[in-house]
C-alpha cells in the first residue's frame, strides 16, 4: 500500500527533478510521481495498471471498472460447452488493490476532456489523470443488423462480452431439445477473437455428441475465411463428422436481418434460417468511453502509436486492447495484456522524461476443438516504421499433427489461460 | 520563485512528447520485450500452470533451448517453434540471460 508519507517523500525527492510531465501543477502535487487514470479492468486495463506499479510504486493508479469481479471471454466457450463452471472464468481486484495499491473506483466512465485532463464518471465524479488508459473492450454496434438491439439481446445472446449474456446463452443450450438446430451469426472482421465463434461452436459440438447427439449447428458467416480455419475444419469432421455446416458470404451467410422472436435470422439473398437456439455476434466497435474521449476513427476503433499505444489523436490518452487499431495483432486477451505491458513501460518512461523502449510482442491464440483437441496460432510483432508488423515465421498448428501434438495443445490452452490469470488478476487456479 | 521555469518546461515537454511519438531509446529495457512471455509462462518466467517455468534455469540451458526452437529442432515443439523464429539471435540471448536471472 502506498501511504500519505510515502508519497510526500517521493514527492519530495522527485517532483522538481523529474521534467517530462504535461499535467497542471494542482494535480502534479496530489499525484506523487504522476497520476494515471486506467478506465477497463480486463486483460489490457488490469495489466496496464499493475505493470505502472510494478514499475514504479509512487505513480498514483486509479482502475475505473463498473464491475467488481471480471469475467474473461477467453474460455467463456469452456463454460458454454459445460467443461468449466462460471465463476472459474472470474476474477476479483484484490491482487491489485492490495498487492499494489491500486485505487479502485467502481463506476462507470461516462466522459473525458482530453484539455483539461478529466474523466467524469456516470455518478458525477470526476478524476484528474496525467496519463488516462482506456481499455474498455468493445461494444455492440445495436441495428447494424435489422432488428439486433438490446432488447433482442435479451431474447438471443451476443454472449460477446462475458457475464449474464454468456449464462443466458448456456440456460437456452441447457434447455435445447435433442435434435434441435443452433445457429450462431459470425460478424466480418475486425471483432474482437477472431477465432472465438469457431471455438465456440466446437465445444458446443462436444456438449451436443454427448448430451443431445441428434442437433445440428448452422454458422452463418459474414466472411469468405476465417482464423485457423483449415484446422477447425479438419478438426470438426474428426471430431463431430457433419454436426457443424459453415455457410460462408459467398454461400448467402451475411446475416442481415434477426428476428429475435421468432428465433429467426435472413441472409443478404432473403434466406430465413429457423433456430432453436440462436447466439448472434454483432458488428463491434471501441468502448463508448473511447467514442465520448474523442480517440476513435471513422471505424470507430482507436488508432494510436504502437511504441506507446498513446492515441494518435489526443495527447495523453493510451488506448489497449480490443478498443485499439493494432492490427496485424489480433483483438485477444493475450494481445491486450502485452500491449497494457509496453503501454505502462512507455508511460512510467515518459514520467521518467525518458524515452520508451523499444516493443515487441508475441500473440498466442489457442482454440479447443474439444476437451483434448487444441491448436493454435502463434506470432511475433514489432513496430517498423510506426507501424505494427509480423516478425519473421510463426503461423498455426501444423495440419498434419497427431493426436499427441493437439492433446499437448490442449494442456497448453489451459496453462496459458492460468499464466495470464496470474499475470493480470493474481488469480491463483 | 519557481513557478515560471517549471511551466515552461512543462509546455515544452508535453509539445515535445506528443510530437515525437515513435522515438525510442537506443538501449532497449529487456523488462519490455520478456513481459510478453509471462502470459505462458508466468510473471517473471514463474509458471502457475502446465506450462514450463523458465525463472532461473540456467542460461545455457535457455539459449541452447530458444536455439533450437528457431532452428526448427527442438523435440515436442509446439507454438515456441513458430515464436522463437520471430526474434533475433541477440534478442533470444537477452531473453535467455533475463530469464537465468530471476
Amino acid at each position: 500500500m502506498i501511504t500519505r508519507r510515502k508519497i510526500l517523500k517521493s514527492l519530495g525527492a522527485t517532483a522538481l527533478a523529474v521534467p517530462a510531465l504535461s499535467m497542471p501543477l494542482v494535480a502534479r502535487a496530489q499525484g506523487a510521481a504522476g497520476r494515471v487514470v486506467v478506465v477497463g479492468g480486463g486483460f489490457g486495463g488490469a495489466t496496464a495498471a499493475k505493470y505502472i506499479k510494478r514499475r514504479n510504486p509512487d505513480i498514483a493508479v486509479t482502475l475505473v471498472e463498473a464491475n467488481s469481479r471480471f469475467y474473461t471471454c477467453p474460455f467463456s466457450n469452456l463454460y458454454l460447452g459445460g467443461l468449466r463452471d462460471f465463476e472459474s472464468i472470474g476474477h476479483s481486484y484484490d491482487e491489485l488493490t492490495g498487492d499494489y495499491g491500486v485505487e479502485l473506483v467502481t463506476g462507470w466512465a461516462q466522459d473525458v476532456d482530453g484539455d483539461a485532463h478529466t474523466l467524469t464518471l456516470a455518478s458525477g465524479d470526476v478524476l484528474e489523470y496525467d496519463k488516462l488508459v482506456l481499455s474498455p473492450g468493445i461494444d455492440i454496434r445495436w441495428g447494424a443488423i435489422e432488428g439486433y438491439d438490446e432488447a433482442a439481446a435479451e431474447l438471443v445472446p451476443h454472449a460477446w462480452k462475458a457475464g449474464p449474456q454468456t449464462r443466458l446463452l448456456r440456460e437456452q443450450l441447457e434447455a435445447m431439445e435433442d435434435g434441435g438446430t443452433f445457429i450462431l451469426s459470425a460478424p466480418d472482421n475486425p471483432f474482437r477473437c477472431p477465432p472465438g465463434p469457431y471455438e465456440r461452436v466446437s465445444l458446443i459440438a462436444n456438449y451436443f455428441k454427448t448430451n443431445k447427439p441428434n442437433s445440428k449447428i448452422i454458422i452463418l458467416d459474414a466472411k469468405d475465411n476465417f482464423s485457423k480455419q483449415g484446422l477447425f475444419q479438419a478438426g470438426w469432421e474428426a471430431l463431430y463428422g457433419d454436426m457443424i455446416e459453415w455457410v460462408s458470404l459467398s454461400n448467402d451467410g451475411r446475416v442481415v436481418r434477426v428476428d429475435a422472436e421468432a428465433r429467426e435470422v435472413e441472409t443478404e439473398f432473403g434466406v430465413i434460417h429457423k433456430a432453436d437456439v440462436l447466439n448472434v455476434v454483432p458488428p463491434q466497435k471501441a468502448g463508448a468511453i473511447a467514442d465520448a474521449a474523442g480517440v476513435t476513427n471513422e471505424g470507430g476503433w482507436a488508432p494510436v502509436d504502437p511504441v506507446t499505444f498513446e492515441s494518435r489523436l489526443v495527447p495523453d490518452i493510451h488506448v489497449i486492447g480490443d478498443a485499439s487499431v493494432a492490427a496485424p495483432m489480433p483483438k485477444s486477451g493475450f494481445s491486450a495484456n502485452a500491449q497494457g505491458k509496453v503501454a505502462a513501460a512507455a508511460i512510467v518512461a515518459a514520467f521518467a522524461g525518458e524515452e520508451p523502449s523499444e516493443p515487441s510482442w508475441a500473440n498466442t491464440c489457442y482454440s479447443l476443438i474439444g476437451p483434448e483437441y487444441g491448436i493454435s496460432v502463434a506470432n511475433v510483432y514489432k513496430v517498423v516504421d510506426g507501424e505494427v508488423v509480423v516478425a519473421d515465421g510463426g503461423g498455426v498448428s501444423p495440419a498434419d499433427a497427431d493426436a499427441e501434438f493437439r492433446r499437448r495443445e490442449a494442456v497448453y490452452a489451459e496453462g496459458w489461460y492460468d499464466a495470464i490469470a496470474n499475470d493480470t488478476w493474481g488469480t491463483v487456479a | 520563485m519557481r513557478t515560471q521555469p517549471i511551466m515552461a518546461a512543462l509546455f515544452a515537454a508535453s509539445v515535445i512528447g506528443f510530437g515525437l511519438a515513435g522515438a525510442v531509446k537506443a538501449d532497449s529495457d529487456i523488462t519490455v520485450l520478456a513481459g510478453t512471455c509471462y502470459n505462458c509462462h508466468g510473471t517473471e518466467g514463474r509458471s502457475p500452470g502446465s506450462i514450463p517455468s523458465i525463472a532461473g534455469q540456467p542460461y545455457a540451458v535457455l539459449l541452447a533451448q530458444l536455439q533450437a526452437f528457431k532452428a526448427g529442432e527442438a523435440r515436442n515443439a509446439t507454438v515456441m517453434s513458430r515464436l522463437a523464429t520471430g526474434y533475433t539471435d541477440e534478442e533470444l540471448e537477452a531473453l535467455a540471460r533475463y530469464f537465468s536471472e530471476q
